[in-house]
């Protein structure tokens, strides 16, 4: 097996230089949770605990936090069901112009967000709509519902028609077949493309900055204030997020795991 | 791991199918499978075709005359592109040369990593989802955050700047903060969880078979894997390369962040300044069509090139 690996020990290594350069940031962001924090908090100046205690002490945080969920949960709701129908009618229906709906869902993906948030806010400004929470609902659902198609598409084309052939056979409506059969078939490809939609919609700045108007997410609340420097309550809720999320994926991990030995 | 699939794997197995037949009662229920495109086709031409034609109209906008700032009036000013390309084409051409640095950055850094993860820790579920998990775990933190994270490491005073000062890597007085460097680092760590995930995904579907039979026909280790493992990967380089060099083309979070304002601007940063501290509507949109006009012919002649249309 030896003779197999290349580069023997060196691989490895480069690898985990990739790993400590990816993890280095996260690391930043944690320690400077800890931090006894003057009017910037880019120098360390000693241990506290203080802004771990008070998580909404800064003003604004929370309310971008609070912001951020709302956006984040809508838009992953309609973007992930839009989505889902989307995909299931581009793997399974035969149709003139499939290639054109195709291009469709690829060219937002290959879009710069620069371009989408400009596009959006151009659009805006000429209907003169008043730009907001629902300017960025609307933005994030645009740019989510892609990544939703091809997600859930991967899942679609892995599912067997016969399945519902079966089920049609035992005289089911295709209502009934695609709620009883197919749907639960799909759910966790759709349970990843929720939670992809939901963290492109979460972090995202650059659309959100375009269409929001006097709207705050946390991202926008965090680049907004480096100019004047970012209260560390800001790395404690980035923090808490990261450990909450690492939690959810672990835990996705070995249940599914537990699933398949079954 | 699910949320890696969606990412990663969704890329290829997404377009492999559509060439399938559909058949049962996908085929049959054909006009009822239609009927479901229908709202997500709607939202994508509401919001994302009409914009971008608004957009193509605003690129051709006129001033009006005597007007205030910020007021334009419906026109096919032509001149428009010209004028504005003659003004902005070096942030224009150090997007793309910034974005392409990055982007061979983030494969040599994420090639060895995807590697390790797929080949090298197969056959171990455990090791390969923790290197999963900390491959996905940025997407978990604030963006934003872990830029400025970057600005802290690549300070003057910090210990990255002094060593490679002692190490005589950089001058005595050089700096890394407030530099293109700093500006293509940054834009090589965000995106590099991009190129991992796909490279990841087609050197997992890799046969080691197909290694040993490289062996045992007396390929080096190195012959291998330039004659089987890296043609085999392809499909994962062109994804991973897609997905960092579109977003990195467009970001200007880290261009502002850990650039300087002279000679690190990227034009993201110039049609954000234009369109809110300047109201200069035209200027901004001119710049977006070209950005998206030139990704799109690059992109095509990249993936035509590659031989592999796998993406759409």
């Amino acid at each position: 097996m030896s003779r197999l690996r290349l580069g023997g020990a060196v691989v490895p290594v480069f690898a985990a230089l990739g790993f400590v350069f990816l993890l280095v940031p996260i690391a930043y962001t944690v320690l400077f949770s800890f931090n006894d924090a003057g009017k910037t908090n880019l120098v360390w100046r000693g241990f506290t605990l203080d802004a771990w205690r008070n998580p909404c002490g800064a003003p604004r945080v929370c309310s971008a936090l609070v912001g951020s969920l709302q956006v984040g949960l809508l838009s992953t709701l309609v973007a992930t069901a839009l989505g889902t129908l989307l995909a299931v009618a581009l793997v399974r229906a035969r149709f003139r112009g499939r290639g054109a709906v195709n291009l469709l869902v690829f060219l937002p993906m290959a879009t710069p967000e620069v371009v989408l948030g400009a596009a959006l806010l151009s659009q805006f400004l000429s209907l003169r709509l008043p730009l907001g929470f629902g300017t960025v609902v609307v933005a994030h659902v645009m740019f989510c519902l892609s990544f939703v198609v091809v997600a859930v598409k991967a899942r679609v084309a892995t599912l067997d028609p016969a399945l519902e052939q079966a089920a049609a056979d035992l005289y089911a409506t295709p209502w009934q077949a695609f709620w009883r059969v197919t749907f639960p078939l799909l759910l966790p490809g759709i349970g990843a493309a929720a939670l992809l939609a939901f963290s492109l919609s979460f972090d995202d700045f650059i659309v959100t900055n375009f269409t929001s108007g006097g709207f705050t997410t946390f991202p926008k609340f965090v680049y907004v204030s480096a100019t004047r420097g970012i209260p560390p309550q800001a790395n404690v809720i980035s923090s808490a997020m990261f450990v909450l999320a690492l939690l959810v994926v672990v835990l996705v991990q070995i249940v599914s795991r537990s699933r398949r030995r079954r | 791991m699910s949320v890696v699939a969606a990412l990663g794997r969704s890329t290829h197995a997404g377009g492999a199918t559509d060439g399938a037949t559909p058949t049962g009662p996908g085929a049959g229920s054909g006009r009822g499978a239609r009927r479901l495109l229908v709202p997500g086709v709607l939202y994508l031409v509401a919001f994302f075709v009409v914009p971008v034609g608004t957009l193509l109209a605003t690129s051709l906008y006129a001033p009006v005359p005597g007007g205030e700032l910020g007021q334009f009036a419906p026109a096919l000013r032509w001149q428009n592109y010209p004028e504005v390309l003659a003004q902005f084409w070096p942030q224009l051409v150090r997007s793309f040369g910034f974005a392409g640095v990055a982007t061979v950055a983030t494969l040599l850094v994420g090639y060895p990593m995807a590697y390790v993860i797929a080949v090298r820790a197969r056959g171990r579920p455990g090791l390969q989802g923790l290197l999963v998990v900390l491959v996905v775990a940025p997407f978990f933190t604030s963006f934003i955050l872990r830029t400025i994270a970057w600005k802290q490491v690549l300070a003057d005073d910090a210990a990255v700047v002094t060593a490679l000062r002692w190490l005589h890597v950089l001058p005595p007085d050089g700096r890394l903060s407030a530099a293109p460097a700093a500006v293509v680092i940054g834009l090589t760590y965000s995106f590099l969880p991009f190129m991992v995930l796909p490279l990841y995904a087609s050197l997992e579907r890799l046969d080691p078979r197909m290694l040993e039979a490289g062996a045992d026909l007396y390929a080096t280790p190195l012959t291998t894997f330039r004659t089987v493992t890296l043609p085999l990967s392809m499909p994962g380089v062109v994804a991973g390369t897609l997905l960092t060099f579109i977003p990195a083309v467009g970001d200007y979070v880290n261009s502002s962040l850990l650039g300087n304002n002279t000679t690190t601007v990227m034009i993201g940063q110039v049609i954000d300044a234009r369109f809110f501290r300047l109201l200069d509507y035209p200027t901004a949109a001119v710049l977006s069509v070209v950005l998206m006009g030139s990704i799109l012919v690059l992109v095509t002649a990249y993936v035509r090139r590659a031989g592999t249309e796998e993406l759409v």
